[in-house]
């Protein structure tokens, strides 16, 4: 896979690598990479892609209001949060 | 030795009163305390929450509770630390969820409640599921009871040891390719991974939503049985959950004899690479299966070798989705940033494992523009073949047989630097998931020196749990491995 850059996908995918360890993860992921290509090998034509082993569609249940997460349960575990809020750092100027 | 009583036998103590509840949790907590720091099968123990919920247990068998709708009162079932537990921490073993403390109960969690269960401990696993030995556990390697310098199996490691250890009566896990059934294999108890949509995953942190279930670790078949009546059933709370009716599990295990029972043997997995003693253990069980009655077959499943680079495409893709909610805002870890980018970023680098990173890179990669179609889109066209190979397969066979692993139990440290090595460990067991449909690992024999346990996997049609309880149950009552116990048990 000459045209896997890890610096590239590990910024799309938000994690941040050290340079050891995007040498270290680009090496395993060009080998693994190597192995799933032999999926190229499979005659898909005609082959309808599946998502799920039951494709049940529009899943719903009666619209009726329940109780549901208490707004304190809800922050509990948040690593910041100030009145009752996410505290996030600032996006738009 | 009440600890190592399979829930069968415990629970008609719990009901004539011989044994109370606190009983078979101390039971527990002293086999944990004898064998754990050998085992380390258990992240943490809320022993007086536990405690709490066994006094409770026997002030209802006191006054007559238990049996009907509480068939598992006062049984001390653990779990694995990923599945939600209202007021206990749940951390998949990651650093990046260190502190956190369930809101809510899983759905299974509340039906085990419900049935009566004395719910206690956080037991080992890779890192969010990722994993065949829990060496990838943030914290530290599980150990097999049967040998503490080999892996337990993986990612349900801690389940699976400390069923074996005799440290619960019973443990709750998750497969997501194989992590029910290849621990279970690896460490000489029953694994059962429920047909796609038979038990509910709300409350089970996700790894792979299409491929993920929730499934019991036993002692014994029947336990299997009694435990899958206790999690199976429909849920509004996950719409993958089957609305079909649940059968009484335990009516599938009288049969002694399993004639009439077409099994089948595939054709593409015969072909090397076995160890012999895991060769002739499989063997050995299939002419037993047949002494039985049953009637073998052999059956070809064409794209069987494609199924680990399909899996290792599709799971790596959902869970890269499913763990974008790790953003360090919400819950968890967090490491300050400049700009919400390099929170996420930094947040993630720090609080996931290298093998969390390789899976979020790539399955970002597979999903990214671009090469979108050439691997998602073909891996879910080569998962549509996988499956059309069982239907076909099915249609001839009423379950297939196969040995859950391709070898036993192997050293700490063996596999652990070359992950694609670690990942064709669990090629039998992989396809499972990939189809939907339900399987089974129970024991079938041991390797001679090291004595390490192996394991039988029985594939079984979607919703065919009772056919594959059936044909275990059979099994395992006219063979004795089921009644070894571990050298730490």
């Amino acid at each position: 896979m000459s045209d896997f850059n890890i610096h590239y996908v590990a910024r799309l995918a938000r994690v941040a690598l050290t340079p050891e360890e995007e040498q270290r993860l680009g090496g395993q992921l060009g080998n693994i990479l190597g192995y799933i290509e032999k999926l190229r090998t499979v005659d898909v034509s005609g082959v309808e892609p599946m998502s799920h082993a039951f494709p049940l569609a529009n899943v719903s249940r009666p619209d009726e209001p329940r109780s549901s997460l208490s707004h304190d349960d809800a922050l509990r575990n948040a690593p910041s949060r100030s009145g009752g809020l996410f505290v996030v750092p600032k996006i738009v100027e | 030795m009440l600890h190592r009583l399979t829930i069968s036998e415990l629970a008609g103590r719990l009901a004539s009163g011989h044994v109370s509840a606190t009983d078979a949790l101390e039971a527990c907590l002293a086999q944990v305390d004898r064998v754990d720091g050998d085992v380390r099968a258990f992240l943490s123990i809320d022993r007086d929450d536990a405690r709490a919920q066994a006094r409770a247990a026997d002030a209802e068998l006191a006054a007559g509770g238990g049996g009907g709708m509480r068939p598992l009162l006062g049984v001390p079932i653990a779990l694995k630390d990923v599945l939600c537990h209202r007021g206990q921490p749940v951390g998949c073993a990651s650093k990046i969820l260190e502190g956190y403390v369930s809101p809510y109960d899983a759905t299974a969690v509340a039906r085990l409640k419900a049935a009566g269960a004395v719910l206690f401990g956080r037991l080992n696993m890779d890192e969010f599921a990722m994993g065949s030995s829990t060496e990838n556990s943030a914290y530290w390697t599980t150990l097999n009871p049967w040998d503490t310098s080999r892996i337990p199996g993986g990612s349900s490691g801690g389940c699976a040891a400390a069923v074996a250890a005799n440290e619960a009566f019973a443990s709750i896990g998750s497969d997501t390719g194989g992590s029910i059934r290849q621990p279970a294999a690896l460490c000489g108890c029953v694994g059962l991974k429920p047909t796609y949509g038979r038990v509910s995953r709300y409350g089970l942190v996700a790894f792979a939503s299409s491929l993920d279930q929730i499934g019991p670790f036993t002692k014994s078949v029947g336990d299997a049985a009694l435990l899958m009546e206790a999690l199976s059933g429909h849920d509004p709370l996950d719409s993958t959950s089957l609305n079909e009716p649940v059968p009484r599990y335990r009516d599938a295990l009288g049969a002694t004899s399993l004639k009439g029972v077409r099994l089948g043997v595939v054709k593409e997995f015969q072909l090397g690479g076995m160890d012999t003693e895991v060769d002739a253990a499989f063997r050995a069980a299939m002419r037993q299966l047949e002494a039985l009655g049953a009637e073998v077959r052999e059956v070809s499943l064409p794209h069987s070798d494609h199924a680990a680079a399909t899996y290792y495409i599709i799971a790596p893709a959902e869970a890269s989705a499913n763990l974008a909610r790790f953003d360090g805002v919400r819950y968890g870890r967090r490491v300050e940033g400049p700009d919400a980018f390099e929170l996420n970023s930094r947040t993630r680098g720090s609080g996931f494992g290298p093998e969390v990173k390789r899976r979020v890179i790539l399955g970002t990669y597979v999903l990214s523009s671009g090469y979108y179609d050439a691997y998602y889109l073909r891996a879910q066209k080569v998962r549509a073949l996988i499956r059309r190979d069982f239907e076909h397969a099915f249609a001839h066979v009423d379950a297939i047989v196969t040995p859950t692993t391709p070898t036993p139990a192997f050293k700490v440290g063996e596999k652990a630097s070359d992950p694609l090595q670690m990942y064709l460990s669990d090629i039998f067991t992989i396809s499972c998931n990939l189809a939907g449909i339900c399987g089974m690992s129970l024991p079938c024999g041991f390797t001679r020196q090291p004595r390490l346990p192996i394991g039988l996997q029985l594939l079984g049609r979607p919703l065919g749990e009772a056919d594959l309880l059936r044909i275990a149950h059979a099994y395992e009552q006219s063979t004795p491995w089921h009644r070894e116990v571990a050298p730490l048990g």
